[in-house]
């Protein structure tokens, strides 16, 4: 066991990453910190960061972890999330059992015989798209082209949200994760709300398949949700639904393009691409710091959590514990990745990890067979990506081929 | 052996049902059930491993006493 006040400096928690594939330079003391280390958060506070493998599933799973935000001592990693975490939140801001009863009203439409059922419109939405930027290029800017689309389009048939109306709600989204001020992100949270809390209403006098339609039906029959958490369901659905797999179709296709060698195995042989899809998940970590708060004292790995303690999970250290996966810097294509945590664990586990995994093989397994010449268009060190505060991911993506 | 799936603590994440299609799937209620005939695991070697990949820890797998 490290002793976690061993550290010579404390390592402020999050930084930006140095390359966008691999986790911060600036946690490496983190590294060898094994199971969990010590860090400091923006405001000063010191932070519990688990960083083993084997505690993380185990700590992630333990209910005297709380996810509810609006708990006072809830850690705070950004100014821009202090300012809105007192708003409503739903499922990931939600222990149970209020949790279990709004996850078990969505598992339905998330599962994985559905989906499989939508492999095929979500191929027609990707097919539809490369046929978009071959017709008007190269080159083409790939997360406007691609990357952004693809999840937007599917995560709007899937809730009944008018895909018209993107650019409006990926732009809130935008401002919500990643404002530059936190007047903007709660400028962005409201008019996310004004939006969804209007289309709810609307679609009470329409017969829609999407799931806003189908929880507004419920609401009608059984009373619950209510409005306020129906629209807070719908944002976080549609949030998460989209900013995150653009993120892995963007971050996921430069990385590949940066493994050549990867690549060329992968068109060689597309029977590779699940386990693909999960080895690029586990070395990207998009979601790098996962927040919890010790609502109980939790004796772990020999140490004491106090009720009240800041516990972090860094995804993207857990995701490359040396014990479980050897050699974790590698993009290796036929390790077992399987049993990453870039879609967390526990209760909160995505409840989208079906569907993205879907997207992420359709999505990178039409777009390197078709363009088999695929490379980016400028120096790949000049490509700029996302900051460490928010999810990882690039910002622009130019490529021709 | 015997394979117990605690559906109160389910939250139909699908993970069984993707590391063992052959033993696992999700019913219309998207929770996790075993496919008929298929309730002793039918000797399939990734049931542990589907048990492993269950986020909340809903799936207990025993060798079944005789």
């Amino acid at each position: 066991m490290t002793d976690p006040t061993a550290l010579s400096a404390p390592v402020a928690f999050p930084q930006d990453r140095t390359c966008p594939y691999h986790p911060p330079a600036g946690y490496d003391p983190l590294r060898t910190a094994r199971p969990l280390t010590r860090v400091t958060l923006y405001d000063g506070r010191p932070a519990w960061m688990v960083t083993g493998h084997s505690v993380a599933r185990d700590l992630l799973a333990d209910a005297r972890l709380s996810t509810d935000r609006t708990r006072d001592g809830f850690p705070v990693t950004t100014p821009r999330f202090a300012a809105v975490r007192k708003r409503r939140t739903a499922l990931l801001g939600v222990d149970d059992p209020e949790h279990r009863a709004q996850r078990r009203m969505m598992i339905p439409s998330f599962t994985l015989k559905r989906a499989t059922a939508l492999r095929p419109r979500i191929q027609r939405i990707v097919d539809g798209l490369i046929d978009t930027m071959t017709a008007q290029g190269p080159p083409a800017e790939l997360v406007g082209a691609f990357a952004l689309p693809v999840p937007s389009m599917v995560i709007c048939e899937l809730l009944g949200v008018p895909y018209a109306d993107h650019e409006f709600f990926e732009e809130q989204s935008r401002r919500l994760l990643r404002g530059p001020t936190a007047d903007d992100t709660q400028d962005a949270r409201d008019r996310l709300e004004e939006y969804l809390g209007d289309l709810v209403d609307r679609k009470s006098a329409e017969d829609g398949d999407g799931l806003l339609d189908e929880l507004v039906r419920r609401q009608a029959r059984e009373g619950r949700p209510d409005r306020a958490e129906l629209v807070a369901l719908a944002i976080i659905l549609l949030v998460a639904g989209h900013e995150t797999t653009a993120n892995m179709i963007s971050l996921g296709t430069y990385t590949l393009l940066r493994h050549p060698g990867r690549l060329a195995e992968l068109r060689a042989d597309p029977a590779l691409l699940p386990a693909a899809v999960d080895e690029l998940m586990r070395m990207l970590s998009i979601a790098d710091g996962l927040l919890r708060l010790a609502t109980e004292d939790i004796e772990v790995a020999g140490t004491t959590i106090r009720a009240g303690d800041a516990v972090l999970f860094s995804t993207s250290l857990i995701n490359r514990d040396q014990d479980v996966y050897p050699a974790p810097d590698t993009l290796d294509l036929h390790r077992p990745a399987r049993h990453h945590v870039a879609f967390g664990f526990g209760i909160h586990q995505c409840l989208g990890q079906n569907i993205a995994r879907t997207e992420l093989e359709i999505a990178l397994g039409t777009l390197i067979t078709r363009l088999p010449a695929l490379r980016l268009a400028a120096p790949p060190e000049e490509i700029p990506f996302k900051p460490g505060d928010t999810i990882q991911g690039m910002l622009e993506l130019p490529v021709t081929w | 052996m015997h394979i117990d799936i605690d559906t109160d603590l389910c939250i139909g994440a699908g993970q069984c049902a993707l590391a063992a299609p052959g033993v696992f799937t999700q019913d219309d209620e998207g929770y996790s059930s075993l496919l008929p005939g298929r309730e002793d695991g039918g000797g399939d070697p990734m049931v542990r491993e589907a048990a492993r990949a269950c986020p909340v820890g809903a799936i207990k797998v025993t060798e079944a006493a005789v």
